[in-house]
Parts: C-alpha cells; structure tokens; sequence
C-alpha cells in the first residue's frame, strides 16, 4: 500500500480498442477507441466511492483493469499495493467482486455447493469463512434459499448470493458493477443496507458503479463520473448538482387549464401539456412548497409530485458542457 | 486443505449428473465413434502389402500410439476449446477473478468423464498393436513404449491449448483448431512416408508431427528413417512434446493480454 494509505492509485490509466468497421464491400478499416481515456483516481482505505457515467463511457473497462481481467492499454495502477495482471492471483484474494450481469457462482450447484467450493478456491481457513458466512446469511437473509440450485434463484435472490461469494475471503476491496440493475425495490434496499452496514464498518473499501439514482444518494459520498472515458467530476454529490445546476421540478395537475400569463417567482414552466391541464415546473431558488402555495391561489390543484434531480440529467448536462473534451 | 482444482473437478463432475439423460447420450455417442476407430484399425490389421514401405502390422503400431495418446490429451486438456465459447460470453471474466491459474480453472471447469473410456480404448489398441508389431524389446525400448504416448499426449494437449488462444485475438475461429488437433491425429498416424514432399515437410517436421507416433515407433521396431531422419530423433519425443508444451503455455500467456472481456 502507498504512503498516503490509497488503495486504489491509478495514473493516466487508458485502454485502447481497435474497432474493425466494414467500409463498402470489402475494404475494412481499423479505428483505435479509447475506452479509458487518461483515468487518474486514488481511493483511500474504506472509502465508498460511487463511479457513474453513461453506458459505454468505460466504467466497466476501468473495473475490469482494476481486477486484473484486462491489461491496460498505457498509464499505471495499483490495487492493495500490488500491480493487477502480472500479480493477477495474489491480487484476487484480497479483492471481491461483483459484476451484476455476470455470476460468480456455479450454475447447476445449489449456493451452499458454490460457497465451500469458493472456501478452497480462496483457501480460507474454516472458522473465518463460517464466521462471515454466518454474518452474510443472517444480514442477507439467505436462509431460505441456500439449497436451491443458482439456475433457480430469483435476480434478487442470485445478487444477495453473489454479494456473500465476494465477502467470503474477507477481501479488502469490494468492486461493484452494477449490483441492483434489474432487481425489485425490496431486494435493491437489501442490497443498500448491506452496502451501507459494510461501509460503516470502514475497513472495506468499496468502488460501486451505478445508474441507480438512489444508490447513489444512500451510499456513496464521493462520486467519479467519466465520459468517454474521463473523469469529468471528481467530488460529492451536493457538488456535482451544485456544479451543473440541476433543478428540483414540481409536476401539477390542475383542474382548470394553464393560465398562460401566470409568473411564478423562482420556478419557471418547463412543459404544458394535457391541453393545459398538466405543467412541469423547474424550481429555480423558490421551494416547492412556496411555488404550490401561490400556484393554488391562482389555479383549483388535483394533483401535485416532486421530482429529484436526477443524475441522468446532471450527465446529460455534462455531455453539452463544451468543457468536456470529445473524441470520435 | 483439499486442492482447489480437484474441488472445482468435482464440482463439475456433480453438475454434469445434474443432466442424466445428456450425460447417458454423450457416452453412447462416443462409445459407436470408439467403435467406428476400431472398425479402421481391424481394416489395418488386414493388410497385406504395404503402406509407405510398412507393413500393416507396423502402421499398427504407429495408429497404436497416435491412439493411446491423442484421447489423453483429449481428456486432460480437450476441453480447453470451449474457450472460445467462455471468450465470447465474457464468462473467462469469473475465471480471472479467480485466485487460480485460468488454464487450470478450465482444464477443470469443463472436465469430461466420459473421455475415460476413450483413453481405457485407446489404450487397448496400444497394447494389442505392441503385442502383434515386431518390436525389438530392450530397456531403452520398454522405456520409450511407457512414454510414447505420454509425451504424444503432451504434443497434442499443446495444440489444444494453442488452437484455443487463438480465440482471444479470433472469437470466431470456429473449428480451425480442430483441423490441428483431430487431423493432427489422423496425420501422426500414419507412416510419414505416405505424405507428399510440402505437405511431409510442413506437418511431419515443421509441426512436429513425425514425433508423435512415426519416429518412436521406427525406434521401437529397431529401423531406421527411410526418409533419413538421424536415428537419434526417434528418442526425442519426450523432449519435443515438452519444448511444444511450453511454447503453448507462452502463448496461452501472451493470449490472455489480448482479452478484450466483451459486454459491459
């Protein structure tokens, strides 16, 4: 481990990938895309560092020089002090990882089979690996499906075993791809107490990536966004919507339509629709009670949300921002 | 501790009889095939003249060790050419993540116990095709009768791992390897005397072929190479098979820099 107690260190990281595209009939060419594109991060011991970005802006090519299942193209890293492809072995004993659309586990065995298989793999001694194992089981909830064979488990029953496998070798650093994609709310919010209750433990380090709006808001207090494979925000999450300036919006159904002369102080109207009967607004300094209290004195209300900014829309902003700089 | 490859090996073997009915039509498959072999061996047996200057009872002997030795390396290391398939899928991800060796984890993940009676039937032709050849028998010779084979094995089980790693640069190299492992077998079978002048020099020397079955055979009856070969190359099959194995191993090495890990 560095000096300043990292455990994550990466420098100018870049992978590149050469792209065959058909030209005409039979001539072809060959494109170089950078998938990485000159990431530098460094990740102190039990940080829970939330990494976002759009699909395709390489998150999980980043994930998987990190992990040692991709050779970087140029730059250097280091995870737990140790180099990811050469000291591949080494390096996998002291990292879990979860990638959500890929398992870890044996297929046709029920996750009980997969769990001892994993004890050998990682040669963990008996006592610590029951010791988790107990702890993953009851804050899990596993119980009721440790004898099922994995082809049969639910997307929410496989990720909660998914999460044991990683933790069973008592890791240092936990990566995370994706881990609530796809599952219903109940099992997402198994997910992120787990996550939550591990990062408060502090001595876990856990890199997460993400579109999950509310896993990001739950657990990660800084955040790394890339595109196109750079860091675009390094920071938290008040920061980043400080940053680019995203609005709360209030969404009204009303019962008369929109008076189009209507000037509310600190909201402007995004959208009318409906013939008039529906308005989004974008708060803009007002609160959103203030906005419904004037907005009622003018128009009867039916029906009123709130919608959070959501950190879509803080990318999609960050694509426009001619800060960012483009390849192609 | 339990080794962990022999815990992944029974892991495997437990999920394959998870699938009753697949595993019982496997084993039948390979059992008529086995017997279509035998069926050419018989066909050998009957010949009266020769064949590139051997007699059929001495291609026996070559078939014999190209037989014991191509379905070892089949069982060993045959199933590394699923690779292709693990490459594809991006599932050879789960096996990096491994604390493992990745040609270990896959030698393992995809063992095939019904390769066992292969090797138990090629084994018989072995031994029948010893016992009916004119062997010169001596030391060095009963020597080199344990270890044909093995080093064959070794031979062919580099050519499966090479023509595997080939799918980390070509996903869709599709059955190329199987023209360098299965007609690997069908070529070291034979005298290389029956093969022309481009085709002998490119397969039997330049790939190593000769090694395999023909040039320890003509040891093993005490003859010289025809085609002029020094007798010492007859002895050094163990020594290719090895040189081979380790010029695959550096490939397979070079092979997993180039994953490229498709999908996100």
């Amino acid at each position: 481990m560095s000096a300043d107690g990292a455990v994550i260190e990466t420098s100018l990281l870049r992978k590149d990938f050469t792209v065959r595209r058909k030209v005409g009939r039979l001539r072809r060419t060959k494109d170089v895309v950078s998938a990485v594109d000159g990431v530098s991060l460094s990740v102190a011991e039990g940080e829970l560092l939330g990494y976002i970005g759009p699909n395709g802006a390489g998150k999980s090519t980043t994930l998987k020089m990190l992990t040692g299942v991709l050779t970087p193209s140029g730059g250097t890293l280091s995870v737990c002090g140790l180099t990811p492809v050469p000291q591949r072995t080494v390096l996998a004993r002291r990292i879990g990882v979860v990638f959500g659309q890929r398992s870890q586990l044996w297929w046709d065995l029920p996750l009980a089979e997969s769990f001892s298989l994993l004890r050998h793999v990682y040669r963990v001694p008996a006592a610590d690996h029951a010791a988790r194992l107990t702890a993953c089981r009851s804050l899990l909830d596993l119980d009721s499906f440790v004898d099922t064979p994995v082809r049969q488990l639910s997307l929410g029953q496989r990720m909660r075993g998914e999460l044991t496998a990683a933790l069973l070798h008592g890791p240092k650093v936990l990566f995370l791809d994706e881990p609530t994609i796809g599952l219903d709310v109940l099992s997402k919010q198994a997910v992120r107490g787990f996550l939550a209750s591990l990062a408060a433990r502090g001595d876990t380090t856990v890199v997460l990536t993400t579109h999950d709006l509310a896993d990001i808001e739950k657990l990660c207090r800084r955040l790394v966004v890339i595109d196109h494979g750079r860091v675009v925000h390094d920071g938290t999450l008040e920061e980043l919507h400080a940053a680019y300036r995203s609005k709360r919006r209030v969404v009204v159904d009303l019962d008369a339509p929109w008076p189009t002369d209507l000037v509310l102080p600190g909201a402007s109207v995004e959208h009318v629709e409906a013939d008039g009967y529906r308005v989004t607004l974008a708060l803009e300094g007002a609160t959103a009670g203030d906005v419904v209290a004037r907005l009622a004195q003018a128009v009867p209300l039916r029906d009123l949300s709130v919608q959070e900014p959501e950190i879509e829309d803080v990318i999609a902003k960050l694509y426009a921002a001619p800060s960012v700089p483009r390849r192609n | 501790m339990a080794n962990p490859y022999l815990q992944l090996l029974a892991a495997q073997v437990r999920s394959q009889t998870q699938y009753r009915v697949s595993f019982a039509i496997d084993l039948v498959g390979s059992t008529v095939l086995t017997g279509l072999d035998l069926v050419t061996v018989w066909v050998l047996f009957g010949v009266n003249g020769s064949l590139g200057g051997f007699g059929g009872r001495e291609v026996l002997l070559m078939v014999g060790v190209a037989a014991a030795a191509f379905p070892i390396a089949d069982l060993a290391v045959g199933n590394v050419e699923k690779l292709r398939v693990y490459v594809r899928s991006g599932l050879f991800d789960a096996v990096l993540l491994r604390p493992l060796s990745s040609l270990g984890q896959l030698v393992v993940m995809d063992f095939a116990p019904r390769r066992v009676g292969r090797v138990l039937q090629g084994c018989a032709i072995y031994v029948v095709a010893l016992v009916a050849a004119p062997v010169q028998w001596s030391t060095p010779v009963a020597v080199l009768v344990v270890f044909a084979p093995l080093a064959g094995a070794m031979f062919f089980g580099a050519i499966f791992v090479a023509g595997a790693t080939v799918a980390f640069w070509w996903i869709d190299s599709g059955e190329i390897s199987n023209a360098f492992t299965y007609g690997g077998k069908d070529v070291a079978a034979y005298p290389m005397t029956v093969f022309g002048g481009l085709f002998r020099r490119l397969f039997a020397y330049g790939l190593g072929f000769a090694f395999v079955s023909y040039l320890p055979v003509l040891a093993m009856l005490g003859r010289s190479d025809p085609l002029g070969a020094p007798d010492v190359l007859r002895w050094c099959s163990p020594l290719t098979g090895l040189l081979v194995a380790v010029l695959a191993g550096l490939f397979w090495r070079t092979g997993i820099r180039h994953y490229r890990s498709t999908g996100s």
